[in-house]
């Protein structure tokens, strides 16, 4: 008795100090989405890749790049999944600076799906001196670098609103809520019908956040949804498997008092 | 191990025997004699084993795509997030993998503290323990280091920053393990070749441990010693090899789990971020499996106090066998120390926790208690102990409960971990 009452005491004390702790982390009040990629089965919902992709293109490729995807990529399985024919379309109205060629110079020729997304900076100092001195990140991994993930990035598009009254903010930084600090850098980007979707969707703020979130998601993690069904054949093997290994080591001991 | 006299049936077997006798070796670890009372926190050797094969075998396949460059590294891992056939797959099996590795060498180490395994005459086997646990550290650290996200190089500088605190020369050696001024490409290159290295001395003190294990024989929930081979024991195979099997796979799913459904939980987004030198991060926490000691670490004001006091929870740790006076190995027989050990389980969980939070208010007053408690465990509770409980009677035998009065301890509800 005397030992379990220790015990609870103690347990009591550790629940305690996380609760403690719950308050101190910041990334409970971001909006939470019902993504179709989280969970066991979780796939991406391709249409809304595409769009996402559009979003991207159309709004966020001017200052952001994404250096680590190729336009191959959008035609690949478990991806936003474009025809070859469109891949190669997209590919190509982009303009990629290749060479030296035999005569030594460089020249600029048609992309190809091969190609790595075009940057929109040469580096990252011109990317801050062309963005008031804030550098804007590349977004090819930025889902799986952001406490509180999809959900997170998600918040930032939603969350910019009218600055409280006793607020003070310098010229070119602009209140968000879920921001650190509520400062950030980066103009509101989306707003409704600022693009015209290629697929005739509502080109609301809420739903052009929520198919760049998907589109940014799938670029961190290209490879989820083969990760996803990969996981669900591999535990089932593991259970299968196991109950096998457990009957025959029920055989194997059998007669075999480990008591007495 | 040459207490059977094993004789291969084939000649040529014989010839090859008598030479090189492997195949004694093999025969000696199929018969070798084992406790049947074993239960399933006695698994968690051959589950290590498995993971340090995994980081072995996963690692070096990393390797070939890897660069280690501070311009190149974060890529080429994105590369093997991307472009390399299943590099995702391999990738996260190995970073999760060192979660796993820790994991288990937590309950291997704590079931060995309740059931005194570390005790005359496992002394030895305690301590190459102990080593691989700093050498898996020092592994985990490199390796954490190689991605060059924010965390590698920020954690990278906090901790290579500690050799600071060393007096008088402090100053020369950082600059002898970075290679230069600060943390840099010479310091990358260097922890990529440690990491390549560590796991293989490991590998080497792995075969010592068992090897020093095999001497005595297993210990068991019962502590006492037994005779092997007896009625008390069973033969290594198939009995222990397939609950090991079974033990492992049942892991195995943990694993996967992680593996596929969360694999980036356990480690810190802040990495997804390329190092830079400029900017740092807000919180710089090391892995979870660190935490303690860190929280050890950062509870004392003084650089060199705290960096002491971190190596002095490591070095208390390795000469357990001589601060635990009790001669009564498992905790099923120590009433008093029973409860002890339930309240330092506690106490490294809390540092854990403690080592995850900002360094100020009242985290730090309670790293300190727990860092305190951690010392007066070891120093002072571990060696009385041993002179004022007192144990419940021991039975002579697995096989016979109690040598004379009291409960039948094989039969009690205190004979199961939990």
């Amino acid at each position: 008795m005397k030992k379990n009452n220790i015990l609870k005491l103690l347990i009591s004390f550790l629940i305690l100090m996380f609760f403690c702790g719950r308050a101190y982390s910041s990334s409970e009040n971001l909006i939470k989405v019902d993504w179709s990629f989280t969970g066991i089965t979780g796939k991406f919902d391709r249409s809304s890749l595409q769009r996402g992709y559009q979003v991207y293109k159309e709004v966020c490729a001017s200052c952001h790049s994404m250096k680590y995807l190729s336009y191959r990529n959008l035609g690949e399985n478990g991806g936003p999944e474009f025809s070859l024919e469109e891949v190669k379309a997209i590919a190509s109205s982009y303009e990629v600076v290749d060479g030296p060629n035999r005569e030594g110079e460089m020249f600029v020729r048609p992309g190809r799906p091969s190609d790595h997304f075009v940057k929109p900076y040469p580096n990252v100092n011109a990317a801050i001196a062309a963005n008031g001195g804030a550098y804007p990140p590349d977004l090819s991994v930025l889902v799986k670098a952001r406490t509180g993930g999809a959900n997170y990035i998600y918040s930032i598009l939603m969350g910019y609103e009218e600055k409280p009254a006793d607020f003070v903010l310098d010229d070119g930084v602009y209140y968000n809520k879920h921001m650190d600090g509520n400062m950030i850098k980066m103009p509101s980007p989306l707003s409704d019908d600022l693009i015209e979707y290629s697929d005739g969707t509502n080109a609301s703020q809420a739903q052009m956040a929520k198919d760049l979130t998907t589109f940014l998601t799938w670029a961190a993690e290209p490879h989820l949804e083969a990760r996803h069904k990969t996981g669900t054949k591999v535990i089932i093997y593991l259970i299968l498997l196991a109950t096998l290994v457990y009957f025959s080591m029920k055989k194997v001991w059998l007669g075999i008092n480990t008591k007495k | 191990m040459s207490d059977h006299d094993y004789v291969p049936k084939s000649k040529i077997a014989n010839w090859f025997n008598d030479r090189l006798p492997l195949l004694s070796l093999g025969a000696h670890l199929r018969e070798y004699p084992t406790p049947k009372n074993l239960n399933y926190w006695w698994t968690f050797g051959g589950i290590l084993t498995f993971c340090l094969i995994i980081q072995i075998v996963t690692g070096i396949v990393l390797s070939m795509h890897y660069v280690a460059h501070v311009d190149l590294a974060f890529e080429s891992v994105e590369k093997i997030m991307r472009d390399v056939n299943y590099g995702w797959l391999i990738r996260y099996i190995h970073s999760t993998g060192s979660s796993m590795f820790f994991l288990a060498v937590y309950i291997h180490i704590f079931r060995s503290l309740f059931y005194g395994s570390h005790k005359s005459p496992r002394e030895l086997i305690w301590i190459i323990g102990m080593l691989i646990y700093i050498l898996m550290m020092a592994a985990a650290f490199t390796g954490y280091v190689l991605p060059w996200g924010q965390m590698s190089f920020w954690g990278a500088t906090v901790i290579t920053n500690l050799f600071s605190a060393i007096p008088v020369v402090g100053e020369s050696v950082v600059n002898w393990v970075w290679g230069g001024y600060s943390v840099g490409n010479p310091t990358l290159n260097r922890f990529f070749s440690l990491h390549y290295l560590i796991p293989f001395l490991i590998l080497g003190l792995v075969i010592l441990h068992i090897w020093a294990l095999h001497v005595p024989g297993n210990n068991n929930p019962v502590g006492i010693e037994i005779k092997k081979p007896s009625k008390d024991t069973v033969p290594f195979h198939p009995y222990i090899t397939i609950k090991d099997i079974f033990a492992l796979l049942m892991f195995m799913i943990i694993f996967s789990g992680f593996v596929f459904f969360s694999p980036n939980v356990l480690g810190h987004p802040d990495n997804y971020i390329p190092a830079n030198p400029l900017i740092t991060p807000e919180h710089i926490v090391p892995e979870w499996y660190l935490l303690p000691f860190y929280a050890i670490l950062r509870s004392v004001p003084d650089k060199l106090g705290g960096v002491l006091l971190m190596f002095g929870s490591l070095f208390v740790l390795v000469i357990l066998p001589w601060l635990d006076t009790s001669k009564v190995r498992s905790a099923i027989f120590r009433p008093m120390y029973r409860q002890f050990f339930w309240i330092f389980v506690i106490d490294a969980l809390a540092l854990g926790y403690l080592g995850a939070m900002p360094a100020e208010g009242v985290y730090l007053f309670l790293a300190r208690i727990s860092t305190a408690y951690y010392f007066l465990h070891f120093i002072v509770i571990l060696p009385a102990l041993g002179f004022l409980e007192k144990t419940d009677p021991l039975p002579a035998s697995i096989s016979e409960p109690v040598l004379t009065g009291g409960l039948n301890p094989s039969t009690t509800k205190s004979d199961k971990f939990f």
